[in-house]
């Protein structure tokens, strides 16, 4: 998407300033989810986007990124931090698994072989007690020192979350500019068709599922740490999975800004939703997303930044044909006068 | 004795799976179409049932019949309104479609009818039999072989009749059928009607021997993909074959590890499927 230099310092400036300007709670804690889900989707993009291949079970990679550095501290008492890399090392490896037999098929195998293995590990580790089974893992509850990262604002976790959005679209934004993203973009529009132009699909699709495995690990692992626990329903349920998806799709899927866009959106109305209806409301928002869902799918597949770049389109054009008839009126009238 | 009775109700229930992967197979098979919300489908022929059992005193026969009528209608439905418009559209569009079905109809379920389970009397279909020593729920026996006889229709019906052959020749060639006089557009509707049905169906037999919940669809509808996938995609018998064998998988692994870990061996089964032979029993190269 083009966007004009001051276009991005002004976003640039609201994302950092945007926990300053009030003074509450509620707002610093909305904004730091709203960035952890745009991590998410954002990983998710990736795949599902730019790739095409739609992923419904990357919660899995959100789990494991989210059990690791509390189990770490569990086993061991070390700080969170030394889970990161583990939570990162399982994932892809289980990328590789479903990755490998799955990108030689047609798209449909791959978006079951992910919900059928977040499933298979989501029951796992519910009854496992090694990982806490059902209830799930805690972190450290007071900070011991500075890397426990446990902070009771949530400002800090805001810019922590801040900074791995900015390196995840700063990078997204190199693959989409590199030989890597057109063959991405090619093998999206046409697998067949870029397969006989020579682009190593099944590589490709393996190294950005990684990719994309890799990010979703880490935003379990900051998820983490901002709530300092995890149990099956919040690591590995299909929910989690949807969440990035709607997310993502809503915004624009395989644009670099659809993500925020629909994170900004959604996380919001999700919490208001929660606090409207209360406990019984959890029901209700899922029929909402539900909706959202099929109305994107059935009118606007592109999401948001698509329609609104079509509306742009033809108020330009309109304009465009207007200019040209106010520059042809004084021509007619003169020879109307003559 | 035991084995052989835990063995007998695993290819009970492996009929019923039988029976609603069918319909998912049909769809999928005739579309490239995935019905992500056809566990969902399962699910409210099981409470069409309740509430027919419930509110109108009907019988068995009548509810499965009423169940099957609803759902067919269901499905023609859901291909008129969403399918046919999202079903040239992008990949991403046909999966977000039928998984925002998912959640609205498990979430409406759940909301209109709460999260309480339900279910209809135990005894609804007689008392249990003694089969040679084999103990077998009468429920039990009649859903699997009703399951069967019909999933054997529903091959025949594709098959040997006028409408298989249209719907079949529009599976494989839309344009062509076009040409002969088929309307593409009417024969996937009634595939969909039929998936939706044998979803109901299912859904009726599945009520008199297992509670009824919103969220029952979830695992049901994750054992109709591995059933279709295991048996290969778009094949009906292949369909009936795999959900026997899941149906007996299922039954062995709950009876030596625990009930707990009955998915976890079907799931792990789908990756190993995906693994070896990705096309499935009998599904075409």
């Amino acid at each position: 998407m083009m966007m004009r230099r001051s276009g991005w310092i002004a976003l640039a400036l609201v994302l950092i300033l945007f926990p300053l300007s009030f003074d509450n709670p509620y707002y610093e804690q909305l904004g730091s989810l709203v960035l952890l889900a745009a991590i998410s989707a954002s990983a998710w993009n990736l795949i599902g986007g730019y790739a095409g291949q739609v992923s419904v079970g990357n919660a899995v990679f959100f789990g494991a990124g989210a059990y690791m550095p509390l189990l770490f501290y569990k086993l061991w008492e070390v700080s969170p931090l030394y889970g990161f890399p583990a939570g990162i090392a399982v994932s892809v490896v289980i990328a590789v698994v479903i990755g490998i037999p799955t990108f030689r098929l047609s798209g449909h195998y791959f978006s079951m072989a992910t919900i059928a293995v977040a499933e298979l590990i989501r029951i796992v580790v519910s009854n496992w007690d090694f990982v806490g089974a059902s209830i799930g893992l805690t972190g450290p509850a007071v900070a011991r020192d500075w890397s426990d990262l446990v902070f009771r604002s949530s400002i800090p976790y805001y810019y922590m979350f801040l900074a791995v959005l900015t390196i995840l679209l700063v990078m997204t934004y190199c693959i989409e500019r590199s030989r890597f993203g057109y063959y991405l973009r090619a093998l999206r529009s046409g697998e067949r068709a870029a397969r006989s132009l020579g682009v190593p699909v099944s590589r490709c699709k393996l190294y950005i599922f990684i990719l994309s495995a890799i990010f979703t690990s880490l935003a379990g692992s900051l998820y983490a740490i901002k709530f300092g626990f995890a149990d099956p329903a919040s690591g590995f349920g299909i929910l989690v999975s949807v969440n990035m998806v709607i997310v993502a799709a809503l915004g624009g899927a395989g644009r670099l800004l659809g993500p925020l866009l629909g994170a900004v959106i959604l996380i919001p109305l999700q919490s208001e939703t929660n606090t409207l209806f209360g406990g019984g409301g959890t029901g209700f928002t899922y029929i909402l997303y539900g909706g959202i869902i099929m109305l994107i799918a059935r009118f606007e597949p592109g999401g948001l930044l698509e329609l609104w770049e079509r509306i742009r389109d033809r108020r330009a054009s309109r304009r465009a044909v207007a200019l040209k008839a106010a520059l042809a009126e004084p021509s007619s009238q003169s020879q109307l006068g003559r | 004795m035991v084995l052989m009775q835990v063995i007998v109700a695993g290819l009970l229930i492996g009929a019923v799976y039988a029976l609603f992967s069918s319909g998912l197979t049909l769809v999928w098979g005739m579309m490239n179409v995935i019905n992500f919300a056809h566990g969902e489908f399962v699910m409210l022929g099981m409470y069409v049932s309740f509430w027919a059992f419930t509110l109108l005193h009907f019988g068995v026969a009548s509810f499965s019949l009423a169940s099957a009528v609803m759902l067919f209608i269901l499905g023609v439905l859901v291909y008129i309104c969403l399918i046919k418009r999202v079903m040239r559209g992008p990949m991403l569009a046909q999966i977000l479609s039928t998984f925002g079905l998912v959640l609205v109809l498990r979430y409406s379920a759940f909301w209109a009818f709460g999260s309480n389970f339900v279910s209809l009397p135990e005894d609804i279909l007689g008392p249990s039999l003694n089969v040679g020593g084999i103990l077998l729920s009468a429920p039990k026996l009649v859903a699997g072989c009703v399951a069967l006889a019909i999933t054997i229709g529903m091959h025949l019906l594709l098959t040997r009749t006028m409408l298989g052959s249209q719907i079949l020749a529009v599976a494989e060639n839309r344009n062509a059928a076009m040409l002969m006089g088929i309307r593409p557009d009417r024969m996937q509707a009634i595939a969909w009607g039929l998936s939706g049905a044998s979803a109901g169906i299912a859904g009726a037999l599945i009520a008199t021997f297992f509670p009824i919940s919103a969220t029952v669809g979830e695992s049901l509808g994750l054992i109709a993909f591995v059933v279709v996938t295991f048996g290969g995609f778009g094949s009906v018998p292949g369909a009936m074959l795999a959900g026997l064998i899941i149906g007996l998988i299922q039954s062995l692994s709950a009876f030596y590890f625990g009930p707990i870990y009955q998915d976890v061996f079907v799931y792990a089964l789908f990756v190993l499927v995906l693994w070896v032979r990705p096309r499935g029993l009998m599904g075409k190269a």
